[in-house]
């Protein structure tokens, strides 16, 4: 991990984080519970365990950078600001949801907020992002693009195509590695020839070597707001590892046996949001205020649930629209 | 009016957008420095300078994926992709990324790219180099595609494609860079979606695309000389596909025939002959015929690239089974 002094942010900023943190953790557990339920149909890859990447960035972002995550992008859609009942429709299949229903859990979006998209192919949305950056570069709108991606596609072509390219053209993009260990079912160590999948190929572009705990939302943050400000200063791109942990398997239909009961049990401990309590706690902050921050985040939860299965299905009409710009599918006269 | 060539034409339409529309840009392997490999975007990089025309490692998925991310974020731009069979390895980019962008996200993106590509064989390039992979695109909903068999249209359709708020793909037949033709001065814009009618005629229609239209209209004159009068049509655009000129002219002719340069299975000849079969069946007076390269890689020696690519002598063959 980053032996690095973390510079703490403004009480305001790590309530935030808490807030966020939270809400994304009641998110992911309410999609879980209406899957069990059959309510949602298909997979879902939950980021349980993840919530302090996924904070810590978009706390530093300002509101038009723009953000490209996976297919495990529940919670970066959420944390820059994209209505969570229109996200709790889009895995219900509902009408309201974010894309009505044409996406589903895996391709979240909410452009309008700068949620890119959630891209369901491993490594694809790596150069995609590099364009978006190389776009804010030529039009000069000083947006930052963050990427945020799996361990398993470090060892992907587009992975080393993106950072090749982002480096080449000094881009503001920042590549996120949320390094949970495993790729779907292997540990990523096991076929992958280096110790940090990420951070020992930035050597290879002429990166440095970044790891942060991420696990630690105030040492992702300062690390996310180090990172953003060179991209948006124009020195260019970085690639982050975040060395954290899934929670649960890798998508609804995998219970994780694989993994050691020892190494969950110490990561279990490592939760970013209980040891984030006990850091606020220890500095000074209010039981009542944090117990309010949850309770807000339970009753958002609700709320959205109740909004989303309120939701209409979509309708035959809803089928044939939206493939091209003029809102139909029309291929031929 | 101006005889250009086709390569001409190729650096005068995308001149032609880039003039007129600050957000075009371009980017390709060789494109810029060295003009392209094929020499068809000569004069681009001292016209526009290089951070709108701008050399690429050879990295395919960095390309496309560059137009897509800068598409998503204000920007018009094109890509080159060498040759059109390097879109295999960036497929993931066009077909799952760039092309379901719209629908899966119902709206929220827009991507107004254009993707160009050197096509097809006849320049006795060998299997990775010579593939015709237009059905390929056809087949992935959400990719518009065209295929200018001449200069004005390289210029014409290239300026809609670069004007269309959605992705199109133009496929450009390498064995026809060095053709000429006259091409208009001034802006020149095609509409996309629109087939031709290069040659008229009334006993039998002929549907061709890109290198094959050219062939097809030789193979009419001398059909002509049989007394068969054939109607030739350039498609022009798979998608859109203009079903229209096609099934107005069978109706008159009552014969059809496709010629297509790719591999037989699942052409683009298939969709367009299974249109007429179901809605103008009973127009027909005889089979339809489709000519096609066989289901094959293409091979390298000239006497045998030469047996697989369509031929003037088996267009005129399938033409007069159809009209037997």
């Amino acid at each position: 991990m980053s032996s690095e002094v973390v510079t703490l942010a403004d009480e305001a900023v790590r309530l935030d984080m808490y807030r966020m943190m939270q809400e994304a953790r009641l998110f992911e557990r309410r999609a879980q519970d209406l899957f069990l339920e059959g309510l949602v149909k298909g997979t879902s890859h939950l980021a349980l365990g993840q919530e302090a990447v996924a904070a810590g960035f978009a706390a530093a972002l300002r509101t038009d950078d723009l953000v490209f995550c996976t297919y495990r992008g529940h919670v970066h859609t959420l944390l820059r600001g994209a209505p969570m009942g229109a996200l709790m429709a889009e895995l219900l299949g509902r009408a309201t949801g974010i894309c009505g229903g044409k996406g589903g859990s895996m391709h979240l979006t909410s452009v309008e907020h700068g949620a890119m998209g959630s891209y369901a192919i491993v490594g694809a949305h790596m150069p995609i992002a590099a364009g978006a950056a190389w776009a804010a570069q030529e039009r000069e709108t000083g947006q930052v693009v963050v990427c945020f991606f799996g361990d398993g596609t470090t060892n992907i072509g587009a992975f080393h195509e993106a950072l090749n390219m982002a480096v080449v053209w000094k881009l503001p993009v920042v590549f996120v590695c949320e390094n949970n260990l495993y790729m779907e079912y292997t540990p990523i160590g096991e076929v992958t020839a280096v110790e940090h999948p990420a951070a020992d190929r930035a050597s290879a572009y002429g990166l440095a070597s970044i790891i942060v705990d991420g696990n630690d939302a105030d040492a992702v943050h300062a690390t996310a707001l180090r990172v953003v400000d060179r991209a948006r200063s124009g020195g260019g791109p970085s690639l982050v590892e975040a060395k954290t942990y899934r929670h649960g398997g890798h998508s609804r239909a995998d219970p994780a046996k694989y993994r050691p009961e020892a190494e969950v049990k110490a990561w279990l401990a490592r939760d970013p949001i209980p040891t984030y309590r006990e850091r606020l706690l220890d500095d000074g902050v209010e039981s009542a205020t944090l117990d309010k921050i949850e309770g807000a985040a339970l009753a958002s939860v609700d709320r959205a649930t109740e909004e989303a299965k309120a939701g209409p299905f979509p309708d035959a009409s809803q089928l044939m629209t939206e493939l091209w710009a003029d809102g139909g599918s029309t291929w031929r006269n | 009016m101006a005889e250009l060539t086709y390569r001409e034409a190729v650096a005068r339409g995308i001149a032609q957008e880039m003039e007129r529309d600050p957000t075009v840009y371009f980017l390709g392997e060789d494109v810029a420095a060295a003009g392209g490999v094929f020499k068809t975007t000569e004069g681009l990089l001292e016209r526009f300078g290089p951070r709108r025309v701008r050399d690429t490692p050879i990295s395919e998925q960095a390309i496309i994926g560059a137009v897509m991310g800068a598409a998503m974020n204000g920007l018009r731009p094109i890509a080159e992709i060498m040759f059109s069979d390097f879109f295999a390895v960036c497929w993931d980019l066009i077909a799952n990324q760039i092309a379901k962008a719209r629908y899966m996200t119902n709206g929220q993106v827009a991507l107004p790219l254009v993707i160009r590509t050197a096509n097809g064989g006849g320049v006795r390039f060998g299997a990775q180099h010579s593939q015709s992979v237009e059905s390929w695109a056809m087949a992935i909903p959400g990719l518009k595609v065209v295929v200018p068999s001449s200069p004005v249209d390289m210029v014409g359709l290239f300026a809609a494609a670069v004007r269309d708020p959605d992705p199109v793909i133009v496929v450009e037949p390498k064995v026809l860079y060095s053709t000429k033709g006259e091409v208009p001065d001034g802006e020149v814009v095609d509409r996309l979606g629109t087939a031709r009618v290069v040659r008229a005629g009334e006993d039998v229609t002929i549907c061709a695309l890109g290198a094959m239209v050219p062939k097809a209209v030789a193979a009419a004159d001398v059909l002509a000389g049989d007394g068969v009068s054939a109607e030739v049509i350039d498609v022009r655009s798979l998608v859109p596909l203009d079903v229209t000129t096609v099934l107005a002219s069978v109706g008159r002719t009552s014969r059809f025939v496709t010629v297509e340069e790719n591999p037989r299975l699942c052409g683009w000849g298939a969709e367009v002959a299974s249109i007429v079969a179901e809605e103008s069946f009973y127009s027909l007076d005889g089979p339809i015929i489709r000519v096609t390269t066989p289901h094959l890689p293409l091979p390298s020696a000239d006497a045998l690239e030469d047996l697989a690519i369509p031929s003037v002598e088996r267009i005129v063959e399938g033409v007069r089974r159809a009209v037997h």
